[in-house]
């Protein structure tokens, strides 16, 4: 697919929405218990409902996303995070599908998060801000759908934490969604993973200008660290191979090295820049809540409750990996399939070979691609 | 959909859930859906799975040669491999694993000690060509080829018992009368059910 190709095939100009769900009369009730009030979401849709809204897919954004999922706002060259698939004629076809993306609770990208207002203090919550789980994000999910009139769900689908909601979404309310589509995602990160968690929390709390999380309005915030985060977040995001073949050993804008310790190879100076452009978009508190909630996903820690779900779950599946990914890799999603099957949920399963690592979900990889256009098609043709 | 196909969806119980290795296009298992059958394939090419989408027939891309180790014990009470086995690398592992994974199981192949085979190879010393095996020996994916009696040898050392078999003529039909007389020699190719 050529880039005028692209062009024609773009929604052109989207606007995100807001709406505030939750009050203080009706507050959202995490699973923790504790309530919070108000919820504002920011949200973008794109295509037409069909009559009976047997054509609603609901997009489930990763750590860093937001509601801007295609289209763009009023710069073309600077389309939706997942672009590549949602559109006219796209794998997620607006032509024929009603596309519904929200920013997650605890976010930073219009939806109520850390850095919202604590209506009790008149302050940003900062870290007073309650944890919560990827039950609670499906939560607020479905609260916009109720919002919006809708009562049924073709598709639901999402890579990596949007799959890890897809997956507890099919648990939570079993009767609910027609298909989840699982990309690159766990139902379980391993300790790896939570140690790269780990090590990007302590970057953000350790600066000395995170002030337990009260930086707001001070002029200065973990800037730091949070780019830190981001560096070594991104290293885990490409694969080995697509590094190498991007950046190898050349040396950023000359052609003998410097020989000495500021930025010198060309995945430095990458690197640099993607932790720098990080902070115009995302907040630190919302990266430690976010991450949080990741750790502590593992839907299928209670075998009974799992058996006693799974066995009214009316979701079909689909689940793909990358063969690059080492981020979640394919035995993630192969226990996500595992745990499915021994319970007879019907699960379509494929390892998409592709070089770009855990970033291949958001990439125009043309076999993953032609998978979800498929699976899509015949979730649409068996819905009507 | 293929003659021995037909064959082995009659043997299918109405209402088992059906495990099919090596299951193509998802022809059979879009079938057993039809009939009400709760059923999975497991497929390794590109081309199978995507035909088994658009059929809407639930399929994992794997190769059967490294076990089912995504597959509980029991999981299934059926699991179909049909004219795939000669294609396997393991065949004594995929049985198992097939044991393993269902109560039951149901295995089709073509049978290499039909007397056209056996005359093409004596009479013409080059490799066989039939229906059945329609590859050249330097292009088969059929690499683990055997006869009836090879097989029925093989299940026994795996202690798995025949409880129904079906012969098939060349164009992969039943086929009865003479045949059963003489069945390695007469027919083209065969259908097990086979329980533990």
């Amino acid at each position: 697919m050529g880039a005028a190709d692209d062009t024609r095939r773009s929604l052109g100009l989207v606007e995100t929405q807001r709406v505030v769900l939750y009050t203080e009369d009706d507050p959202l009730v995490l699973d923790s218990g504790e309530t919070l009030a108000p919820v504002e979401v920011a949200y973008e849709t794109y295509g037409e409902r069909a009559p009976g809204d047997g054509n609603v897919v609901v997009v489930c954004h990763a750590l860093t996303g937001d509601a801007h999922a295609a289209g763009h706002h009023g710069d073309p060259t600077r389309p939706g995070w997942w672009d590549t698939l949602i559109g006219p004629g796209k794998p997620v076809d607006t032509d024929r599908l009603f596309v519904v993306s929200a920013n997650l609770l605890g976010g930073c990208q219009g939806t109520t998060g850390p850095s919202s207002t604590d209506p009790a203090t008149g302050e940003p919550y900062g870290l007073r801000f309650p944890l919560f789980t990827v039950s609670d994000l499906v939560r607020v999910q479905r609260r916009l759908l109720a919002h919006l009139g809708i009562e049924r769900v073709l598709a639901a689908i999402g890579g990596s934490l949007g799959g890890m909601q897809v997956l507890q979404w099919a648990l939570d309310h079993p009767d609910e969604l027609a298909n989840g589509i699982v990309v690159c995602a766990t139902a379980r990160l391993s300790a790896q993973n939570i140690a790269f968690s780990a090590v990007a929390r302590a970057a953000i709390m350790n600066d000395p200008d995170f002030q337990d999380g009260d930086y707001y309005g001070t002029g200065r915030g973990p800037d730091h660290g949070l780019s830190v985060a981001r560096m070594m977040a991104h290293i885990t995001y490409l694969s080995e191979e697509s590094m190498r073949q991007k950046f190898g050993r050349r040396i950023q804008d000359r052609d003998e090295p410097r020989f000495d310790l500021g930025v010198d190879f060309q995945v430095e100076s990458y690197l640099q820049h993607q932790g720098k452009t990080f902070l115009d978009r995302f907040d630190a508190n919302s990266y430690l809540y976010l991450t949080r909630v990741m750790d502590y996903f593992d839907p299928f820690q209670d075998a009974d409750l799992v058996r006693e779900r799974l066995a009214r779950c009316g979701t079909r599946f689909l689940v793909l990996s990358f063969d690059t990914d080492w981020r979640f890799d394919t035995s993630h999603s192969k226990h996500i399939v595992r745990t499915l099957t021994a319970h007879r949920v019907p699960v379509t399963f494929r390892e998409i070979s592709s070089p770009h690592g855990h970033d291949s979900f958001l990439l125009e990889v043309p076999d993953y691609h032609r998978t979800v256009a498929a699976y899509l098609d015949r979730a649409l043709a068996e819905a009507r | 959909m293929r003659p021995d196909l037909d064959v082995i969806a009659s043997l299918v119980p109405p209402g088992a859930r059906v495990l099919d290795l090596g299951c193509g296009d998802g022809a059979l298992l879009e079938e057993l859906m039809r009939r009400g059958n709760d059923v999975l394939g497991v497929e390794i090419s590109d081309d199978g799975v995507m035909a088994c989408m658009g059929r809407g027939v639930p399929v994992l891309q794997d190769d059967i040669d490294q076990g089912l180790d995504d597959l509980a014990d029991d999981a299934f009470d059926v699991v179909v491999m049909s004219l795939t086995l000669q294609a396997v690398h393991r065949p004594a592992l995929v049985l198992r694993e097939m044991a393993r994974v269902g109560r039951r199981s149901i295995v089709s192949f073509p049978n290499f000690g039909h007397w056209r085979l056996r005359a093409q190879l004596a009479a013409k010393g080059r490799m066989p060509v039939s229906p059945l095996l329609p590859y050249a020996w330097h292009e088969t994916p059929n690499i683990r080829l055997c006869s009836i009696t090879d097989f029925e040898a093989l299940a026994r050392a795996e202690g798995l018992r025949v409880e129904q078999r079906i012969l098939l003529d060349e164009g992969g039909s039943p086929v009865g009368g003479l045949a059963e007389r003489s069945p390695n020699l007469l027919a083209a190719g065969v259908v097990y059910l086979l329980g533990r």
